[in-house]
């Protein structure tokens, strides 16, 4: 039986003190108030003061509570139970279904080994053409989605979640707003998609400390399963909500910051759960899509910007669609090789015709005379835009391809593409 | 391990840094070892004493923390953070302490077990041939034999920390040996005897100086880079820099200079970045052979890996495991490229640390020794003469990830006042996929160039005027720029076109020998001066346009082979076909007349 302290030293923000013994660093407690109960976590020894993070928060907390420590750190369940299943960043249920308490394994567990990692091979098929033909998603791989406030990413998430080839989808939602914790909710069960997702959702109003635990919890979890051999996609949305949350905490235990306010391990933070994007060898694999709202729209700012260094490529959401320029997947070139012969070629000439739009666009709006070819261009750039830009396009890699030889012969002569010979006489529609 | 000495007792967890009540004596930068238990065993996780106040010492723990509890015994080494140097090094993939990774996977599977410290060297036995003798005095680092190791001979030599004059009083005889076996014994001064293996310990935060004396950066240590080698050379035993923001092809730049730079031996220290990049490296090297020796490139190599997502304090150490390793291998002679991607998660790592010390921050809340502890790291590196007359060099070339890409960061330039090339990435140039991405117009270098310099300057202002007239086009247009400045402007977009971008995916033109660089240049460096006769801009235009591509061309076929004299013929005739005269300085470079 492990001892009961029932006094508590002091209460700052989320944080409180007591006098006990023989605590561990990391080490779980469960704190009784009024409120009822919730865990916290051990964050810092010093004598015999232990010093934690309540995850409901220290509001109503009393010094006369008690606080019981459980001998472990912060455990998840691990089971197909989970499936279909929706809990807070602490693990408890928020979907009225029965508490798991099988299996139980512990979060934030040690990096894979390097030398265990293999290059990436395998696409992730997600019917959006954007991402399918012009950036491939692959497996294993980490992609942040930049969008500013008011983009439609979370539309983009569901979407994803619904139409990916993978085994499981875990979403990770932190400060969500309720109604986007309804709309993913509702749009997965319409669309059959819940009986293969999980949900881990800390909204806007959920006490913070929350927040910081949803991706750990949700990795953890895809970790697992992607042991016995699952192809596991980890959405996350949004990060810089997690990136705030620890900046919140960092200020209230009186860390010096280092960039706007953000702490100095910001970095290694982001890394550390980014980093569990993995392809294990002879078992399944994680791959995580994750959403960094740009704050100003500036990416520049600290949480975009430690993202890029970390994160293979980026998605840049604009406008309500997964922008060409700026969009990279670092890791397209391992896998667009194989889908069919004439991807790469496509994928390169639609590119570059419609850069060659946007240059029309601005001529045009400058007030210049459209010449001939220009007029293609603008039709060109407008059936592009509305039949594979588009976000509610869904259709799969080749009948995009296809899709764009289309376009192509809609709107120029094959001469006119710049593509090689042998593809368009393959190619061309007749 | 060495005897335990001092022990101590934990007081305080916070973060990876444990503070100590300790008995007895401590050493600053002592290495420790808490002892803990979890539910899964007994465990002992390194750490390194790095302050020390009355009867406490705050220690950096380089595992995760998860677990230590007040009172946890910990055990004190005496020796301060060091590494195991001796044959077998090379090919290796250790993490930032020393520990070879792919052994590790081997025994624990796909994850990183914390408290797990393998031999860094193999266990395989190694043909040992003596060269010295009974009865000869020996000093530190003096040869006392040789083993082969891949392509070199492995000097095994008179420990670096031993500073007396030693006699020698048995030797073994030529013969397979393993590092830990005797195969000799020496006798100090005093006449105390001292057994030897192959193997030893060093401090990694002490550079290895067992050499007669530092000599200054001249020779060229040749990336096959026109950019690098021509404009902005680096000398062996120098210092750069590569700072760039993410996605301006840092990482891709290293990995090229790793497998083309023509030095004996690479080391790659990847301290904090993606495990991705690292795999490629991992998987590829041993697959790609080194045209110049005709064996895996894995062979000349040893990867320093501790990725993002690995512990931060063994962060901080892997760049020192790495300068330390090249320090050993240059003291038999050998010219060493150490490559640090990135030194920024190096410094943040250093950040990290003096907040959980709670030290006074510097700007952007770095400390305020980083300067200095930046400045004495890029001084590690160097060309020095040994005492058996032979040259050795280190030349560290580390990346940095300004924030935000602005190079108005502290890291960016406390580095930018240590080093001797500054190879500035820009997104720009990236962005327009070229390549190398290094901007030609900021980076900078004090190393001398294997080309004329005169001439290369001359290209240099070529560039920097055509660039004032790319500006000034912008605002007043093409029509409003006369023809002698616009084909200034043609002139230095064709010697970035042809001469300062190169194919990364074109197997002859994405490493270029000196040899063929100087070949080249004189023919850029013709055009660049020859003055034409254009009736208007398109015609000069479409004339620059079909130079290009035939420059291209030229750059695509082998050195000296019957096609690369037929592109160079063309080149030379389509040039005479236009140009009327020469430039007043170009001719004097030339030493020809106008």
């Amino acid at each position: 039986m492990r001892k009961v302290y029932s006094k508590i030293e002091s209460i700052a923000g989320n944080v409180i003190t007591v006098s006990a013994e023989g605590v561990k660093y990391d080490e779980l407690a469960e704190v009784t108030s009024a409120h009822g109960k919730s865990f916290a976590q051990v964050i810092k020894l010093s004598d015999d003061k232990v010093s934690l993070q309540v995850f409901a928060g220290g509001r109503g907390v009393s010094t006369n509570d008690e606080v019981r420590f459980l001998g472990h750190s912060m455990q998840i369940s691990v089971s197909d139970n989970l499936l279909g299943r929706i809990f807070t960043g602490s693990g408890v249920p928020r979907d009225n279904g029965p508490g798991l308490y099988e299996n139980m394994i512990e979060i934030g567990g040690p990096s894979v080994n390097p030398a265990k990692r293999i290059i990436p091979k395998n696409m992730v098929r997600t019917g959006i053409p954007m991402i399918d033909v012009f950036n491939s998603l692959v497996e294993s791989q980490k992609l942040p989605i930049f969008s500013s406030s008011g983009e439609p990413y979370n539309e983009l998430l569901a979407r994803i979640a619904m139409q990916a080839e993978v085994d499981m989808i875990i979403l990770g939602g932190m400060g969500l707003k309720y109604d986007d914790y309804l709309f993913f909710k509702d749009t997965l069960e319409e669309g059959g998609a819940l009986s293969r997702t999980i949900f881990f959702v800390h909204t806007a109003s959920d006490p913070i400390v929350e927040c910081l635990l949803v991706p750990d919890v949700a990795l953890a979890v895809a970790e697992q399963f992607a042991l016995k051999g699952k192809k596991i996609l980890v959405l996350l949305t949004d990060m810089t909500n997690f990136a705030d949350a620890l900046k919140e905490i960092a200020i209230t235990m009186e860390q010096v910051p280092s960039n706007r306010g953000y702490p100095g391990d910001l970095y290694s933070q982001l890394a550390s759960r980014y980093e569990k994007a993995v392809d294990f060898e002879g078992a399944g694999s994680i791959t995580l899509l994750a959403v960094t709202t740009m704050p100003g729209d500036d990416v520049t700012h600290p949480v975009p910007d430690n993202t890029g260094y970390i994160t293979e490529g980026q998605f840049y959401l604009k406008g309500g669609r997964i922008e060409p320029f700026g969009s990279l997947s670092r890791l397209k070139q391992q896998v667009n090789k194989d889908t069919r012969e004439d991807h790469r070629s496509l994928m390169d000439g639609m590119i570059k015709l419609y850069a060659a739009y946007k240059e029309t666009i601005e001529k045009k709006s400058m007030g210049f005379r459209m010449s001939a070819w220009d007029t293609k261009l603008l039709k060109y750039g407008e059936v592009f835009e509305k039949e594979l830009m588009d976000l509610s396009v869904n259709i799969p890699l080749e009948k995009a391809l296809d899709k764009g030889w289309e376009i192509l012969a809609m709107c120029f002569s094959p001469e006119e593409t710049g593509m090689r010979s042998e593809l368009l006489n393959q190619f061309w529609p007749k | 391990m060495a005897d335990i000495k001092g022990s101590g007792k934990v007081v305080g967890v916070n973060g990876n840094m444990v503070t100590i009540e300790f008995q007895g004596e401590v050493l600053q930068n002592e290495v420790g070892y808490v002892q803990i238990t979890t539910p899964e065993g007994k465990n002992s996780l390194k750490a390194e004493v790095i302050r020390i106040k009355g009867n406490r010492a705050d220690l950096q723990v380089f595992e995760m923390t998860r677990g230590i509890g007040i009172g946890d015994k910990v055990e004190l080494t005496e020796n301060m953070l060091a590494v195991t140097l001796g044959p077998g090094l090379l090919g290796q993939v250790y993490d930032g302490l020393q520990n070879p990774l792919p052994q590790l996977a081997e025994q624990e599977g796909f994850f990183l077990k914390r408290g797990i410290y393998l031999n860094p060297l193999p266990d395989k036995k190694w043909d040992f041939t003596p060269t010295a003798k009974v009865g000869d005095t020996v000093v530190r680092g003096d040869s006392l034999g040789s083993v082969p190791e891949g392509m070199y001979s492995h000097q095994i030599m008179l420990p670096f920390n031993m500073y007396d004059t030693y006699k020698v009083k048995w030797i073994a005889e030529k013969g397979a040996y393993t590092v830990d076996e005797k195969i000799a014994e020496v006798e100090d001064s005093k006449g105390k005897v001292f057994p030897l293996t192959m193997k030893f310990q060093w401090p990694v935060k002490r550079g290895i100086d067992a050499y007669t004396e530092r000599l200054k950066p001249v020779d060229p240590m040749v990336t096959r880079l026109r950019l690098i080698d021509t404009f902005f050379p680096v000398a062996k035993g120098g210092t750069f820099c590569t700072p760039g923001p993410f996605g301006a092809g840092k990482t891709v730049l290293q990995q090229i200079t790793s497998r083309n730079a023509e030095v004996d031996i690479v080391i790659i220290a990847a301290c904090g970045e993606r495990a991705g990049e690292v795999v490629e490296t991992l998987k590829e090297f041993p697959e790609l052979i080194d045209p110049r020796t005709g064996r895996s490139l894995m062979e000349r190599t040893i990867i320093i890996c501790n990725t993002s997502s690995m512990p931060v304090a063994a962060r901080e150490a892997s760049v020192y495991t790495a300068v330390t390793l090249a320090e050993y291998y240059r003291q038999m002679g050998m010219d060493i490229l150490l490559l640090a991607d990135s030194t920024s998660r190096w410094a943040q790592a250093m950040r990290e640390m003096s907040g959980r010390l709670e030290e006074i921050p510097g700007e952007e809340a770095f400390p305020a020794y980083l300067e200095s502890v930046i400045a004495s790291f890029y001084e590690r590196a160097g060309i020095v003469k040994l005492k058996n007359g032979k040259k050795g060099s280190v030349t560290i070339g580390g990346t940095v990830s300004p924030a935000g890409g602005n190079f108005e960061e502290p890291v960016t330039q406390a580095t930018l006042k240590v080093v001797g090339a500054f190879h500035g990435l820009s997104r720009e140039r990236s962005d327009a996929r070229k390549y190398p991405a290094i901007d030609p117009l900021a980076s900078w270098s004090k190393y001398k160039t294997s080309l004329d310099i005169a001439k290369v300057e001359y290209a240099r202002k070529v560039l920097f005027k055509g660039n004032d007239v790319a500006q000034m086009m912008k605002v007043v247009g093409e029509e409003g720029t006369s023809t002698e400045d616009y084909i200034t402007f043609l002139k230095s977009d064709f010697l970035d076109a042809v001469y300062m971008q190169q194919n990364s995916f074109d197997q002859i033109d994405n490493s270029v020998l000196v040899i063929r660089q100087i070949h080249i240049f004189e023919i850029i460096f013709k055009i660049l001066g020859a003055i034409f006769n254009f009736q208007t801009k398109e015609e000069a235009r479409q004339y620059f346009n079909q130079l290009r591509q035939l420059f291209l061309d030229y750059n695509g076929t082998g050195w000296e082979t019957p096609e690369f004299k037929a592109k160079e013929k063309e080149l030379v005739d389509m040039l005479s076909a236009k140009q009327i005269g020469l430039e007043e300085n170009a001719a004097a470079l030339l030493g020809t007349s106008k």
